[in-house]
């Protein structure tokens, strides 16, 4: 029973990265209905900037309470990942607004190995670690441990949400992203600015991939200008188990694929006697999202019309 | 549109020009060999990639600095590094290329799963490949005239790691991970068969991959069976988080790898939950190895920090000259007929083949990760 907590704990802080990475793909695609691949590199930019910061800040004065210093990161991040967002929206994507659709997609493959590249050059090939001055706090609930910084994880990314979510549906300018993604040239008859809507729908994007670009390296330890790859195309498809342009879908979906993926990698060997073992994780993930699309197409909670963005 | 035409034809000219001037240079400067690099140098091995071709750019710019002659004639060797982005598909690809390109021999590739693929295609070509840290016993179990290595391969690291895990570690529970790469598996392999033969106990058998920063799901199905030690057949990228995670889930089995842990950037990673990890590394510490310290003093000058197979990839360029000079010729077909006759001081210890192209009498040595350092714990001959 310990253990099938402790996966479930597992899924559920690997879930929520998903999740907030997925948000970002979800409200791009329900607005310009563009998958914008570049998107998992916004996420490694912002970690890469956030560790740069932390490694000014310690190298100035190493005495720095831990916590602070990651905030502090954070705070430069997310700027610079909006500023970024804002960038690529406007020099790759813009100009193609009227093409056919594949021209934007193979743009944003483009951007993204841009990105990648950059940082190679900028950050070196080299993985960067993600110094060890978090809080180490450990618990136990019901046999699994839990530490502060999967709470914390798991905390944030709720509340990352909550805050979306109140974005979208309290607000003016929430308003004007759900009129744009249901007519963006009747949303510009009632006088939305639709331009300035998507360079809003991205830099929001943008800033949720700078906290889940933090936490994946603070999670894991470890930065590298290639983690946004994989990270990305797996919140990709969270989000399309969720059912692509769906908010709340893209929550759902990256939670369970991320408990999918624990449990599928912690179980498939013993139910399967040994014939498939955990390096078969990603298959079974993968295998739950073609039978959730076979039967729903536009995933979870997807709609063709009502409420995307 | 008169205009138009006339650049053109002037560029022609100019173009034929600069190619004819190309022509007569080489014909007059010494002639230059081409000599193929291939590893990971996009990807996240890529530290360890440009790290091999550093260790062979040092001993390419150190021999053409003394000068070579073969068959009376200086020579000029010219180093051409790839990327095979530790897949096995793309290494085919540019081993092709590097045939094409008329190489004269390769060194490379950086891992087994590249190496054993590209083999074929140096083996079908005729011309000698020196792999520095391929380590899978099937390269040059494949019967191939012209697959060399300078290392130890995985029977040899899995049976000392075997064996120390039981023997000195006092493992009884095992479990076992690898990245089912040739190199991951075939080492775990090999220690699964050296562990139970010294009379430890395989619990468990994971697997990931070498892409993959998540262990928790693996490691928590590990801790149910309760084993002693964890052992990881795989590379540092992986091991780093794979330490942390297993602190994390509140493991208390130590963590064993081979020499894709034991490198400077499994500490980084790893950070304080590195201390006590065990890792093994086919030859001698850099420092205890005969030429180490000058080496390392002459790399960190231009490259700065030794990954890890530097010196390797620098010893397999100095074996192929070495061959080469013995056939007077840099004529693959000639070199081939050399290397079994190749001896050599290198950096990393007496460089020579045995019958299959291994390297004769590789030593293994063991290390413990202490206060953020590797220290020798063992050699095993």
């Amino acid at each position: 029973m310990d253990i099938f907590t402790q996966q479930l704990i597992n899924g559920l802080v690997l879930g929520s990265i998903y999740a907030l990475v997925a948000l970002g793909y979800t409200m791009v695609y329900g607005i310009l209905e563009l998958i914008n691949f570049a998107h998992g590199e916004v996420t490694m930019i912002g970690a890469m900037v956030a560790l740069s910061v932390i490694g000014v800040l310690l190298g100035a004065s190493p005495d720095l309470p831990g916590l602070m210093v990651v905030i502090a990161g954070l705070l430069v991040a997310i700027p610079a990942c909006m500023a970024l967002a804002f960038g690529i929206e406007k020099i790759a994507y813009r100009p193609l607004r009227k093409a056919p659709r594949l021209a934007p997609l193979i743009t944003a493959i483009g951007v993204s190995i841009i990105l990648q590249n950059v940082a190679m050059l900028v950050w070196g090939r080299q993985y960067v670690s993600f110094p060890a001055i978090l809080p180490r706090g450990q618990h136990e609930i019901l046999g699994a441990h839990i530490t502060d910084l999967q709470i914390a994880i798991v905390v944030l990314s709720l509340l990352s949400m909550a805050g979306l979510w109140l974005l979208v549906e309290k607000t003016r300018l929430g308003r004007a992203m759900r009129a744009t993604a249901q007519s963006k040239e009747v949303a510009e008859l009632m006088g939305v600015n639709v331009d300035r809507v998507i360079s809003y729908t991205f830099i929001i994007g943008a800033a949720i991939a700078a906290i889940a670009g933090v936490m994946v390296s603070a999670y894991y330890g470890l930065a590298h200008y290639y983690m946004g790859f994989m990270l990305g195309l797996k919140a990709f498809s969270a989000a399309v188990l969720g059912g692509i342009g769906n908010i709340a879908g893209a929550m759902l979906g990256g939670l369970l694929l991320g408990v999918i993926e624990a449990l599928g990698a912690g179980y498939i060997g013993d139910l399967t006697g040994g014939f498939l073992g955990s390096h078969y994780q990603d298959v079974f993930a993968f295998l739950v999202l073609i039978l959730v699309l076979v039967f729903r197409p536009s995933g979870l909670l997807g709609e063709r019309v009502a409420s995307r963005a | 549109m008169q205009a138009t035409r006339f650049s053109i034809s002037a560029l022609i000219v100019a173009m034929t020009l600069a190619l004819s001037a190309c022509g007569e240079k080489t014909a007059e400067g010494p002639e230059v060999i081409r000599i193929g690099s291939v590893a990971p140098l996009t990807g996240p091995q890529t530290h360890i990639g440009k790290d091999n071709e550093n260790g062979a750019r040092l001993a390419v710019d150190e021999i053409n600095a003394q000068g070579l002659e073969l068959g009376g004639k200086k020579v000029k060797l010219e180093l051409l590094g790839e990327d095979d982005q530790a897949e096995p598909k793309t290494a085919t690809i540019v081993a092709q290329k590097l045939v094409d390109a008329g190489a004269v021999a390769v060194i490379g590739h950086l891992n087994s799963g590249t190496t054993i693929p590209a083999s074929k295609i140096y083996h079908d070509a005729g011309i000698p490949q020196i792999s520095p840290s391929a380590t899978a016993v099937a390269y040059t179990a494949q019967g191939y005239k012209t697959a060399y290595r300078v290392m130890a391969n995985d029977a040899q690291q899995g049976k000392a790691l075997g064996q120390y895990a039981v023997g000195k570690m006092g493992a009884k529970k095992i479990a076992i991970i690898d990245d089912r790469t040739a190199y991951g598996q075939g080492l775990a392999d090999e220690f699964e068969k050296a562990a139970k033969a010294a009379g430890g106990e395989v619990v468990a058998r994971e697997f990931t991959n070498d892409k993959a920063t998540d262990f928790t799901a693996i490691l928590t199905s590990i801790k149910g069976k309760n084993p002693d030690l964890v052992f990881f057949g795989g590379m540092d990228p992986q091991g780093g988080p794979m330490a942390q995670q297993l602190k994390r889930l509140g493991l208390s089995a130590r963590l064993l790898g081979g020499d894709g842990l034991q490198n400077v950037n499994f500490l980084k990673l790893a950070g304080a939950d590195a201390e006590g990890v065990v890792a093994s590394s086919p030859g001698l510490p850099i420092d205890s190895m005969p030429g180490g310290p000058d080496f390392r003093k002459r790399f960190e000058a231009k490259y700065g920090v030794i990954q890890v197979y530097a010196p390797y990839a620098y010893d397999a360029v100095y074996a192929l000259v070495d061959a080469m000079k013995r056939a007077n010729s840099a004529e693959p077909a000639k070199v081939l007929a050399e290397l079994p006759k190749v001896e050599i001081q290198g950096v990393t210890g007496p460089v020579k083949f045995d019958a299959k192209g291994d390297t004769v009498g590789g030593a293994v040595t063991v290390y413990e990760a202490k206060g953020g350092a590797w220290q020798v714990l063992e050699t095993v001959k």
